[in-house]
């Protein structure tokens, strides 16, 4: 007996004799061949108190540096935002934690119907008509939109903006490799797709087009303008675009420029980073492709008394008679994480997520303008930003970071050799920017003498 | 619709669907066991006047609440009719599989395929 | 208002939850020209924070949860959920850290999910884990990826995978998006895989056989190293669908039965709750000649220095091998799922996951027995063998003749008795199928309750069948209309 199990002795007689077998060990040996049983037991530690995994975890967790330990600027597809109160408490409710998948409707209306307000609230996001009931994570509901797209077209040839986060790129091609499509990619120019090269990649044999907005380096993409050439070019090509969902408070909406699919990553939305996962992905489109969306949806309904009442539905693209015509293979989606999103979006409401996101467009500005006017460090690209942005160091970004961290401060992602990428949330004040500024300066010219010296 | 029902001026596909030749035309749909397996449809997506079906190949999809399935031609020709009114009332290849139930009409292009199907009983037979 | 009104008919104009912080920075105009600019807002709603927790907590009352009531649905693994594994979830230095931290600021993580490696791995008798794939049928994907990368490597291209008629309804759809051609192998009269069958379909185009065992019927196939044999006599890898993993924990283990490739389940073995659907986790082990295919990055483990800080060990992530079928996702998979899931195997320990296993192994036979001894079994008869292992498959096929009541119908009766039902019609290999997973963390009494029950609606249904044809009466909403909400979807608010 552990203290998850009950079986007392008594318990166990009474047991055993209802089978009608002697022992337990006689259940599996009447089952389990002699030749596959372990005969030993597991070679790990023995079980311990709750008090001592408590300790235990704890002491994990204290060699962990979180944004609780520093001043972090580190982003790039998940951001230290702040997360209510509310979410925390919802999110442990017994009722939301521990059901299953709803199968059983008439007790998951709880279930179902935030579902069913989770996909109102992203379609009203993306201004898509059609939204599931979450996926995953990012990058592989990028690469879901482009099986969707080959399922849909049948063609087999993606073309990426190397604009695309590089874990998205990367699951991309992972799953590309799978299902049998290739994916080019466009380089950027000044730090967003070059049109040109957009357009010369994109062909009759084009079977999808994928942007992300704003851009690994923040950069705010012509998503209307790259849709359209591509659909000039051939009219049933598929435009993906990867969203952030909190520049959605003051970007114009991927419905609005010609996405056919538009996903991205939901964690910025009322989510913990979670060294990173578990968090959900959105997943919206156009009608068209209503019948073709991977992943759960909720539908209203009527119950034989005529109330109102939610259900899974669409659900046929998951199993059928008689051939392998699934639109995904996913089971699970993101339940409890997707509850996490419609419940911060509630609590931001229709303005607080405008205000939001001009107040991460004037602070991304001033911390802009207050680096790169340090010695040693300018703009990567000249293009508006929104709540990231990409610096070019004259020293190696990573010895650069380990000396700012050594400050209390995080200044944000090292990548390539001297490209820092920064990033603004809501938590990050003035005050905050200020001594980003302040350490980063020190560090950049630390790290020049150290190469001179 | 309650009881099975087989008609035996039709001819068969094993994959569940039928035939009812009409000379240089045909109307295809499919039968009672298929519908009585898929439940409720709810959706039916048919092929486009004018397109070109293969015996044996899949030419359309229907959908029930449970399932999704291929439609496989028992023969080959070009479709000149698809039923629109499945669009709005699906459920009619539950209701009348063989009558108001019928998916499209097909100008044959190879009426010697007939050869291939299978009868009534023969059809009856694999299905038990 | 009515009590199914949602989030967006609620509130007014001006209400708010969040108050946004003080622009505290120089303001600048014309930032974002004008043509990237929304000019709309999305019509979220406008509420006040006790409007948004009185709504979503009412909703949450309609709800039949774990916590709250037996769920032996079967295939899930509905087994207690420990709330330590909330407490130190939430702990910052775990919940608040960013994946892209640089290693040496996330040592404690690291060492968290090197350990958690190993200890999968000792469970599954594979040396090499990645805990990267985000649930169950992700780990699928990833070991059909695998496998297929593993044959080209070998420059060898096949096109088929098999897998049994009782398989989860995922294997086949993952199967596709992996490139392969699915093919069912049958089932033998004692529920297990049909040798002679198999041995005719696993040819030199067979790229892998996909298995769970015990399987979706609750049998333990005695011919598993049989299987194994003709399996990789053929060239094809064994995969192992983790699913049922419950039943064998210290008991018997894949890597042992033969198999290359194992999915786990943290959100069934190892008590990540299911959240209502998600999140789960699907990490995978393989063996040895899997490992170079395995996805990047993974956790390598070095000696410490004393510049490091002295401790013993340092942990990194790395690319290690140009093998490797690369990301199946962002950053390194659910943390927070590892977490809960390495708190309760370090709970456990290994007498205690051996415990789990054997009691959900004796509690499952105990229901069934029940079941048999309550004049139940003429009307639910178990469909395959004597004894089960964590799981067992009624067929409801006799009460529906006799009765005139379907598994559906049952299914609906036990909502008004206070119980989530068992899995109905899975799998689709019985007919009327009822499968019935009660884990090891029920007492005997609510065994015994839950088999009262079922003999009580049958009794019922005996005298009068209407009753459950149109159950239930008890629950928040009756019988919903799924035909229309497919007919003509409703899949948001219109406003």
């Amino acid at each position: 007996m552990s203290r998850y199990t009950a079986t007392t002795a008594e318990d166990l007689r009474a047991m055993l004799e209802a089978i009608g077998v002697g022992s337990v060990d006689e259940l599996f040996d009447r089952q389990i061949p002699a030749a596959v049983r372990l005969g030993r037991a597991l070679e790990l530690p023995a079980g311990m108190a709750e008090q001592d995994v408590y300790a235990h975890l704890r002491e994990l967790a204290s060699r962990n540096t979180s944004a609780e330990d520093e001043i972090t600027f580190l982003g790039a597809g998940m951001y230290d935002h702040y997360v209510p109160a509310i979410v925390d408490m919802l999110m442990g409710r017994s009722e939301f934690l521990t059901p299953y998948t709803p199968y059983q409707p008439e007790v998951s209306q709880g279930n179902l119907q935030v579902m069913f307000e989770y996909q109102t609230a992203i379609s009203e996001l993306t201004a898509l008509p059609v939204s599931n009931a979450s996926v995953y994570e990012g990058p592989s509901a990028v690469a879901s939109a482009g099986y969707l797209a080959r399922l849909a077209n049948g063609r087999s040839r993606f073309v990426a903006s190397a604009g695309l986060h590089p874990h998205s790129l990367e699951t991309l091609r992972t799953y590309a490799r799978g299902f049998g499509a290739e994916v080019v990619e466009v380089p950027l120019a000044d730090g967003v797709t070059d049109p040109a090269a957009w357009a010369a990649a994109i062909d009759t044999d084009t079977c999808a087009v994928f942007v992300q907005q704003p851009n690994f380096y923040g950069a705010v993409e012509d998503v209307a303008a790259l849709s359209a050439a591509a659909k000039e070019a051939v009219d049933d090509v598929v435009v993906v675009g990867s969203y952030d969902p909190i520049a959605l408070g003051i970007l114009v909406p991927p419905g609005e420029c010609g996405v056919d699919v538009c996903v991205g990553e939901g964690q910025p939305l009322g989510n913990r980073l979670d060294f990173g996962g578990p968090s959900f992905g959105f997943f919206a489109a156009t009608e068209a492709y209503l019948r073709r969306m991977p992943g759960r949806i909720a539908g209203e309904t009527t119950d034989v008394d005529g109330k109102r009442g939610f259900v899974l539905t669409l659900q046929t693209r998951e199993q059928h008679i008689r051939r392998e015509k699934a639109t995904s293979n996913i089971c699970t989606a993101q339940a409890l994480n997707a509850l996490a999103g419609v419940v911060y979006l509630t609590w931001l409401g229709r303005h607080g997520l405008v205000e939001l996101g001009e107040l991460l467009l004037q602070r991304t500005h001033y911390a802009r303008e207050a680096l790169t006017a340090l010695d040693g460090v300018e703009a990567l690209h000249p293009q508006p930003v929104v709540r990231e942005f990409a610096l070019k160091l004259s020293a190696p970004a990573a010895k650069v970071v380990a000396r700012c961290q050594e400050q209390g401060v995080n200044p944000g992602l090292a990548l390539e050799d001297d490209v820092l990428l920064v990033a603004i949330t809501e938590q990050r004040s003035r005050a905050d920017i200020d001594r980003l500024t302040e350490v980063l300066g020190a560090a950049v010219a630390a790290e020049r003498e150290a190469v001179h010296a | 619709m309650a009881d099975a029902s087989y008609p035996e001026d039709l001819l068969y596909h094993p994959e569940h669907d039928w035939a009812r030749i009409d000379g240089e035309t045909a109307t295809f749909g499919i039968t009672w066991f298929a519908q009585d397996a898929l439940g409720e449809v709810v959706f039916f997506d048919p092929p486009e006047v004018g397109s070109s079906i293969t015996a044996g190949e899949p030419y359309a999809e229907v959908e029930s609440v449970k399932a999704v399935s291929d439609v496989i031609a028992p023969l080959s020709g070009e479709i000149v009719e698809v039923n629109g009114a499945l669009g709005d009332t699906p459920e009619k290849i539950n209701e009348d599989p063989y009558g108001e139930g019928w998916m499209v009409k097909v100008r044959l292009s190879d009426p010697s395929e007939r050869d291939s199907l299978i009868d009534v009983a023969t059809y009856t037979s694999q299905l038990s | 208002m009515s009590d199914t009104a949602t989030i967006f008919e609620k509130g007014a104009p001006g209400r708010r939850a969040f108050v946004c912080p003080e622009v505290d920075v120089p303001q600048v105009d014309g930032l974002l020209p004008d043509r990237f600019r929304r000019s709309q807002p999305a019509r979220l709603p406008e509420v006040s924070e006790p409007e948004i927790v009185r709504h979503y907590v009412n909703l949450s009352k309609k709800n039949f949860d774990l916590d709250s009531g037996f769920y032996p649905l079967g295939s899930c693994t509905m087994k207690h959920n420990p709330r330590l594994h909330e407490r130190v979830a939430a702990l910052p230095g775990h919940a608040r850290l960013h994946p892209l931290q640089s290693p040496a600021h996330a040592q404690g993580a690291l060492e968290l999910m090197w350990n958690l490696e190993r200890s999968l791995s000792e469970i599954a008798g594979l040396p090499h884990v990645s805990l990267q794939p985000s649930a169950g049928s992700h780990g699928e994907l990833a070991g059909v990826l695998l496998t297929k990368a593993f044959h080209a490597d070998r420059g060898d291209t096949r096109t088929k995978v098999l897998t049994p008629d009782t398989a989860h309804g995922t294997n086949p759809a993952t199967v596709t998006m992996a490139g392969y051609t699915v093919v069912k192998v049958g089932t033998n009269p004692d529920g297990g895989v049909d040798l002679e069958d198999l041995r005719a379909k696993a040819d030199d185009d067979v790229a892998c056989l996909m298995l769970t065992n015990p399987n979706t019927l609750g049998v333990f196939d005695p011919n598993i190293k049989e299987i194994a044999e003709i399996v990789h006599a053929a060239g094809a890898t064994l995969y192992y669908d983790g699913a049922n993993l419950n039943a064998i924990m210290g008991l018997t283990r894949p890597g042992d039965m033969g198999f290359d490739i194992v999915h786990f389940n943290l959100h069934k073995s190892f008590t990540q709750p299911h959240g209502g659907g998600g999140p789960g986790s699907g990490p995978i082990a393989v063996s040895e000649r899997m490992a170079p295919f395995l996805m990047n990055p993974r956790i390598v483990r070095s000696k410490g220095t004393a510049a490091e800080g002295g401790g013993l060990w340092r942990f990194d992530l790395r690319d290690t091998s140009e093998k490797s079928i690369g990301r199946l996702r962002g950053f390194q998979g659910n943390y927070g799922c590892f977490v809960r899931s390495y708190a309760y195997i370090r709970s456990l320990g290994a007498e205690g996951l051996k415990d789990a296993s054997e009691t959900a192994v004796l509690n499952a036979n105990y229901l069934l027995a029940r079941l048999k001894g309550e004049g139940v079994a003429d009307k639910l008869p178990l469909a395959f063998g004597e004894l089960c292992m964590h799981e067992f498959v009624l067929s409801g096929s006799p009460m529906k003749r006799e009765l005139g009541i379907k598994t559906l119908d049952l299914a609906k009766r036990l909502l008004d008795h206070g119980y989530h039902p068992p899995t109905v019609y899975f799998p689709l290999l019985v007919d009327e199928a009822l499968l019935v997973e009660p884990t090891e963390t029920e007492t005997k009494e609510t065994l015994d309750a839950f088999a009262d029950a079922i003999a009580a609606i049958l009794k019922e249904a005996a005298d009068d069948p209407e009753v459950a044809r149109t159950a239930p009466h008890t629950t928040p909403v009756r019988r919903l209309d799924e035909a229309a909400a497919a007919k003509r979807p409703v899949i948001r608010q219109p406003l």
